[in-house]
């Protein structure tokens, strides 16, 4: 019953191996329909979590007393499990798409915030001062100068975010909200290795390729910072 | 936003936490804490015993950065499920594929931190240390393991909330713990049970994480004390996102 991994790869196909390539074939609806929902809770996270982070990490640029207060309440969600942070949900919104997004997206936060501060807290001063001296408002400054440079800071944390709430969505499938979490779950139920493998390897691919499509993103956005590197 | 059935429910949730029942026997609360803690702790522990001489001696030679680096991105990628799936592929259920899953789990982030923490030691030091006729062992142990304190901390406590976090999953390979209160709470409707479990698995992630943390404090060089906030933000470029409360 135990045969390793690599058998697989060297083309073992049945029920009971690794990979069984006619159930993939017959599956591939399934399996594209959960990559979607994937994606789809993956983004809806991310996109939620930078609307939320932008404001809390500028209050927290813009007034330093409130660095603490924000990283610790930011700090605090991050460390409280996901399943746990869903189970603790589940009375209020239910077994939802709901309590999944406000459990994904507050994994997102302590990153995205970091992060943005990161960035802004890099600018260096005599670009700053060029500014002002130019006569930007602060506002202007903000988007003209500040944030444009603290992109690729901003980019890692989203980087971040993103391949973390890729592996978190697998746990939407616990609570019937699918994804490719609901894949791996059926390997587990019926004892079944290729849904277990195709989701676990789809879920990397998904993190892997999403991370390389933000460093794109980021090479795109920045085309000062290319010369350098 | 609280409704009067929110306050009800709370209410049931209190009730089903203060029944003596549910503090009694092997599915009670201090036996599922304590299940918890002491698979947790072991996972933790030997993940250190693997992966604390791996990264010590890469980030003493400065060598395999690539593999060292990204072994903590790989393993940020893999769902922490998947790994606990595979790990009842391969070992059957119960505790087994719970501790070989939580120990796979626990290795990348101290490796990563563990050579971080080891090729950030300023050369200028070393330089110093080696000027005073320090042997290798005298500087990994009094120079360049406190100065990668803080950052092998941070990958100690990453680890260890991952490990507490995930071992509440362990429930779905048919081990106990607290996720025994979360999983059969789904499964069987009973949200009062799935509350009190969400609760105790919350509290015992920040308790570990608040307890390494005041660790990493008390043991970390009255020297580096002053760098510790610069130390915990460094890494979120890179490889090691450490929870930093």
């Amino acid at each position: 019953m135990l045969e390793p991994a690599w058998t697989a790869v060297l083309g073992a196909n049945g029920p009971r191996s690794w990979i069984w390539w006619d159930w993939v074939r017959r599956h591939l609806g399934v399996v594209g329909h959960a990559t979607r929902q994937h994606l789809e809770m993956t983004a809806i996270a991310v996109g939620l979590g930078l609307l939320i982070a932008f404001p809390i990490a500028l209050l927290a640029w813009r007034w330093r007393r409130l660095r603490g207060p924000a990283f610790a309440i930011t700090g605090g969600l991050y460390t409280i499990p996901s399943l746990a942070l869903f189970a603790l949900l589940i009375p209020f919104t239910g077994l939802s798409t709901t309590t999944v997004e406000i459990g994904l997206v507050s994994y997102t936060l302590l990153i995205l915030v970091r992060n943005i501060l990161i960035g802004l807290d890099a600018v260096p001063d005599e670009v700053r001062e060029a500014a002002r001296g130019m006569g930007f408002s602060p506002a202007r400054q903000l988007v003209r100068v500040e944030l444009p440079l603290a992109v690729p800071a901003i980019v890692a944390g989203i980087r971040v975010a993103t391949v973390t709430t890729v592996g978190l969505v697998t746990i939407a499938a616990l609570l019937g909200q699918g994804g490719l979490g609901t894949l791996i779950y059926d390997g587990l139920e019926r004892d079944f290795r290729t849904p277990l493998v195709i989701g676990t390897v789809l879920s990397v691919a998904l993190a892997a390729g999403a991370d390389l499509g933000l460093l794109g993103i980021q090479w795109l956005v920045t085309p000062w910072s290319r010369r350098r590197t | 936003m609280v409704e009067a059935a929110d306050v009800s429910f709370l209410r049931q949730a209190a009730e089903w936490a203060t029944t003596g029942a549910h503090w009694r026997g092997p599915a009670g609360i201090p036996h599922r804490v304590e299940e918890h803690m002491v698979m947790s702790l072991l996972a933790v522990v030997t993940a250190l015993v693997l992966a604390l001489p791996v990264g010590l001696v890469l980030g003493h030679l400065r060598r395999g950065g690539v593999l060292a680096v990204n072994i903590s991105n790989v393993g940020r990628a893999v769902p922490s499920f998947a790994i606990l799936v595979i790990g009842a592929q391969l070992f059957g259920i119960g505790a087994k594929p719970a501790f070989a899953a939580l120990v796979a789990l626990a290795i990348p982030p101290v490796m990563t931190n563990t050579y971080v923490g080891m090729t950030s030691v300023d050369p200028d030091i070393v330089e110093a240390g080696r000027g005073m006729g320090m042997t290798a062992g005298q500087m990994l142990l009094r120079v360049e393991l406190p100065v990668a304190f803080p950052l092998i901390m941070a990958g100690v406590r990453t680890s260890a909330v991952n490990v507490v976090a995930t071992a509440s999953l362990a429930a779905l390979v048919a081990w106990g713990g607290l996720g025994r209160y979360i999983v059969d709470g789904l499964a069987q409707q009973n949200k009062p049970m799935l509350f009190v479990g969400a609760v105790l698995v919350a509290l015992l992630s920040v308790l570990t994480e608040l307890g390494l943390a005041l660790l990493q404090r008390a043991f970390t060089s009255p020297g580096l004390r002053g760098e510790a906030s610069k130390v915990d933000l460094a890494p979120v470029a890179g490889a090691a996102t450490a929870p930093t409360a």
